[in-house]
């Protein structure tokens, strides 16, 4: 089944309050999703990219990373270390030998990205929370996803979001048929996804068409022509927010608007504790329709 | 009227009350903060009345049977499915696959319905007051969809003996699904089902959809029809 959250801020002053209100939405999703849980939150800027790391080891393999790592790049390193995760903020320019870097002392790269930092672990989706402390983040716009394993197995690479581009990311709910053709053709233009979940297969189309030039909502237009198979999915980008349903639209989707706030949820339940949800403007997707909003 | 609220009592709890009412004094019954959960008002099998205030997740007042229910909110995927009789009214709009294969009694839906509405439907009689999505009334086998507004794409796809009448547009018919002619019989049965559902619109506005009834049996000569 897998359950999907999202919130997007139209107000300042509700930057503070985006974890918390997006933890309520994810857990009460839990009983769509009891896998594994993940959330992609797009908070400050940084002074560089920011890299997040997770590793099952992580009390040895974050022991001096930061220094390790600048030496390497020759620039200062910040690292904030969560639980199995790190984000890493590493010099401008430094991007590819870092990758390199973190590549050899075997730790996985969740995301990266100017504002984008993405937390995702195997287990309840209040315990995920819980861990990495989802509750205190603050941010214009998140993402979260509770899986329901179908496609590939339980760990924590194979948890959504996936991202495959900076600052991009995407959750789903359903699954895709052809995504063994699609990973070929990506894998020739130079998208190949990491792991075996069809999710990755779609972070890696839209990333290649948005690198190609066109914008979120022309990517995720393409999806509804280049992917086969049953899908809701809600992508992040650093300044956007996109939803788009296949044209079959068995996967359920709802939404909901105020002055505040757009959100996503599963089902009309992980709404319940939004603040201003009596009078919102509450609505189905419709399928094959692409929604997105850009700040 | 009894309160039955869910931020006190379990889900269980509030529909194990409802079917045991004929063995209490109360008829009427109020289910406060729903906030979206399941199986609200499902299994009834005696006339009461239910109001639920606020709005529900997946299969309100299924397989109900002589209850009166009614939702003041909106309701998720497979309201009032396997309806048997009674009678479901939501003000509010339904998600998908609203009253699949009801049986019998009357469900209104007051604001949209979604995808697959009537999907089924074996005798149940559906009033929509605003549009249906696509694939509504799919192998619908018995009884009335009336649709106020419009009907999304492939509607009466595989259609048996249900009746469809719509007053505004629809997208498409669906495999072996053909307007009908609207005869005084059909005028009475629609105004009859608009009065009982407190719709405000007149008979005449209406078309009338339903089986050309040629896949009824298998003939290679309508191998494309399928």
């Amino acid at each position: 089944m897998c359950g999907i959250v999202g919130l997007f801020l139209k107000k300042e002053d509700l930057r503070p309050k985006l974890g918390d209100m997006l933890t309520d939405m994810l857990i009460t999703m839990s009983d769509r999703g009891p896998d594994s849980a993940g959330i992609a939150i797009y908070g400050d800027d940084s002074d560089g990219l920011k890299v997040t790391v997770q590793s099952d080891t992580p009390e040895s393999a974050f022991d001096g990373l930061d220094t390790a790592l600048s030496e390497v790049l020759g620039g200062p390193v910040t690292m904030k270390v969560i639980d199995t995760h790190a984000v890493l903020t590493i010099p401008a320019g430094s991007r590819d030998a870092a990758l390199d870097a973190l590549g050899e002392k075997g730790l996985r790269v969740m995301g990266l990205g100017e504002a984008m930092e993405i937390y995702k672990e195997i287990g309840l989706p209040k315990d995920v929370a819980a861990r990495f402390g989802l509750r205190g983040m603050a941010g214009s716009h998140g993402i979260g996803h509770t899986r329901m394993a179908t496609e590939s197995a339980v760990t924590t690479l194979g948890a959504h979001p996936f991202s495959t581009a900076e600052d991009q990311c995407l959750v789903h709910n359903g699954s895709l048929s052809n995504h063994n053709t699609m990973r070929r053709i990506l894998t020739e233009k130079g998208f190949a996804p990491k792991t075996e979940n069809d999710t990755e297969v779609a972070a890696c189309y839209i990333s290649s068409r948005i690198a190609e030039g066109a914008n979120l909502g022309e990517a995720l237009d393409g999806t509804l022509a280049d992917l086969d198979g049953f899908f809701t999915f809600v992508m992040g980008t650093k300044t956007g927010f996109g939803v788009v349903r296949d044209p079959i639209a068995c996967k359920p989707a709802v939404m909901a608007e105020t002055d505040d706030y757009v959100a996503f949820g599963s089902e009309y339940r992980a709404f319940a504790d939004l603040p201003g949800i009596e009078t919102a403007r509450i609505w189905e997707p419709e399928p094959a329709t692409v929604y997105f909003w850009e700040r | 009227m009894q309160p039955l609220d869910m931020s006190q009592m379990e889900l269980r709890e509030v529909n194990a009350t409802l079917q045991a009412a004929p063995a209490t004094n109360y008829t009427q019954f109020e289910i406060l903060n729903p906030r979206g959960s399941h199986a609200v008002a499902v299994g009834l099998d005696a006339p009461i009345a239910v109001t639920v205030r606020g709005s529900t997740g997946y299969y309100c007042a299924g397989m109900n049977k002589q209850a009166s229910v009614h939702v003041t909110g909106s309701v998720g995927p497979g309201v009032a499915e396997n309806m048997m009789s009674g009678t479901v009214v939501v003000e509010g709009d339904a998600s998908q696959y609203a009253g699949a294969t009801g049986h019998g009694g009357l469900l209104v839906i007051k604001g949209n319905a979604s995808s697959r509405c009537g999907i089924s439907m074996k005798g149940i009689d559906i009033v929509v007051h605003g549009n249906i999505g696509h694939m509504s009334a799919f192998m619908a086998q018995k009884g009335n969809l009336v649709v106020l507004g419009d009907a999304g794409s492939a509607l009466g796809d595989s259609i048996y003996e249900a009746r469809l009448f719509v007053r505004g547009s629809v997208a498409s018919l669906g495999a072996d699904c053909i307007e009908k002619e609207m005869r005084p019989e059909h005028i009475a049965l629609l105004s009859e089902l608009l009065e009982k559902a407190g719709a405000d619109a007149k008979p005449e506005e209406f078309r009338r959809y339903g089986s050309a009834r040629k896949l009824y049996n298998f003939n290679i000569d309508h191998a494309d029809e399928y």
